[in-house]
């Protein structure tokens, strides 16, 4: 047995980038990198006792009635009109109808203050916001058949969504003098308290009874 | 011409190769129903996948089980009463700081009717489940 130094021969590595561009392609074609995208929303917790349940009482000018009907057609109820809307397209204002997302806004903020239009409060928001009329009693109730189609329910969602958007940001602009989207946590949570987004979605029932 | 020097090439592929590994989730469940979601363009990304929950609602991709729509929990197909069982295992699998911030994602077939939709709402009420998203594809409008 020689005990002379053997050199260890040199690994060809050749390969290794061929490996790893294996490895690499296929986590390539595996990885879903998509992350869910959604119109997030709060149900309301479920009612204490199934027998007694407990109607929150609204005054009739605070309530926007949005409903939506088994052949996919929108009607939008408040104190002062009613509207119909036959397609998507109308609810977005093509056509010569005010598009749903302006009848929220008008709804919403009530700026003439019309009695037939939710109740304006005055409210504290802090600095800078201070204290201004709000009405922060208004509800939108939206209700569905049992066979309206959910792409339909979802367009609305997405129009009733789109108004507090808009208004939040014209809210951002006026009072930051930026965009909603580059405001910080707290400024954002000023101008959502201003905003709530207040949509009641009441499970389907008998609305054409009654009055 | 001198010879590229390519030794530090594995390196890089592998540095990438880490990127994707690290990032990826690999799809858990395989989809048994046919999924083809509304659009919505006001929609907001769901942040934290682990506090997700998933319910999908759709026509079963397999004709044997009709063309009605069909709900898939996990890997199976379950009807509405399962969904608080449901909700109750995977609240459970998280911990209890988390337990509040859980997201259930509706993923609907837009062609569904509104009637399982609601059954489905009123389950998660019943379940505690609170948060909820409408999955939706980004659109612009």
């Amino acid at each position: 047995m020689s005990k002379k130094k053997r050199k260890v021969p040199a690994l060809n590595a050749s390969s290794m980038a061929d490996i790893s561009f294996l490895l690499l392609t296929f986590f390539l074609l595996v990885s879903s990198m998509d992350t869910d995208s959604g119109l997030a929303r709060r149900l309301p917790p479920p009612p204490q006792d199934d027998t007694h349940m407990e109607t929150v009482k609204v005054q009739e000018r605070n309530l926007l009635v949005v409903l939506v009907n088994s052949s996919d057609e929108t009607m939008v109820k408040s104190q002062i009109g009613t509207e119909w809307y036959q397609s998507d397209a109308e609810l977005l204002g093509r056509g010569n109808k005010a598009s749903l997302k302006d009848k929220v806004k008008e709804f919403v903020l009530n700026t003439s203050n019309n009695p037939l239009l939710p109740e304006l409060m005055e409210e504290d928001f802090g600095a800078p916001i201070g204290t201004v009329p709000v009405t922060s009693d208004h509800v939108i109730s939206l209700q569905n058949d049992a066979t309206t189609s959910y792409k339909t329910y979802i367009a609305v969602q997405n129009e009733l969504v789109r108004a507090y958007n808009e208004l939040r940001q014209e809210g951002a602009r006026k009072y930051f003098n930026s965009d909603y989207e580059n405001l910080t946590e707290d400024q954002k949570e000023q101008i959502n308290k201003l905003y709530p987004q207040r949509i009641s979605e009441a499970e389907p029932k008998n609305f054409m009874g009654g009055k | 011409m001198p010879e590229l020097n390519t030794a530090s090439m594995p390196d890089l592929v592998f540095a990438i190769l880490f990127f994707f590994m690290v990032t990826t989730t690999m799809r858990s469940e395989t989809l048994m129903v046919r999924l083809k979601l509304p659009q919505a363009s006001e929609v907001q990304k769901l942040e934290k996948k682990s506090l997700v929950t998933y319910i999908n609602l759709g026509p079963a991709m397999d004709a044997k089980y009709g063309t009605g729509t069909q709900m898939q929990l996990n890997d199976k197909f379950a009807q509405v009463e399962d969904i608080q069982d449901y909700i109750a295992q995977e609240k459970s699998s998280l911990n209890e700081a988390d337990q509040q911030l859980m997201t259930v994602s509706i993923k609907a077939d837009e062609d569904t009717r509104m009637r399982y939709i609601s059954d489905v709402k009123q389950a998660l009420r019943k379940a505690y489940a609170l948060k909820i998203s409408y999955s939706a594809r980004k659109a612009e409008n």
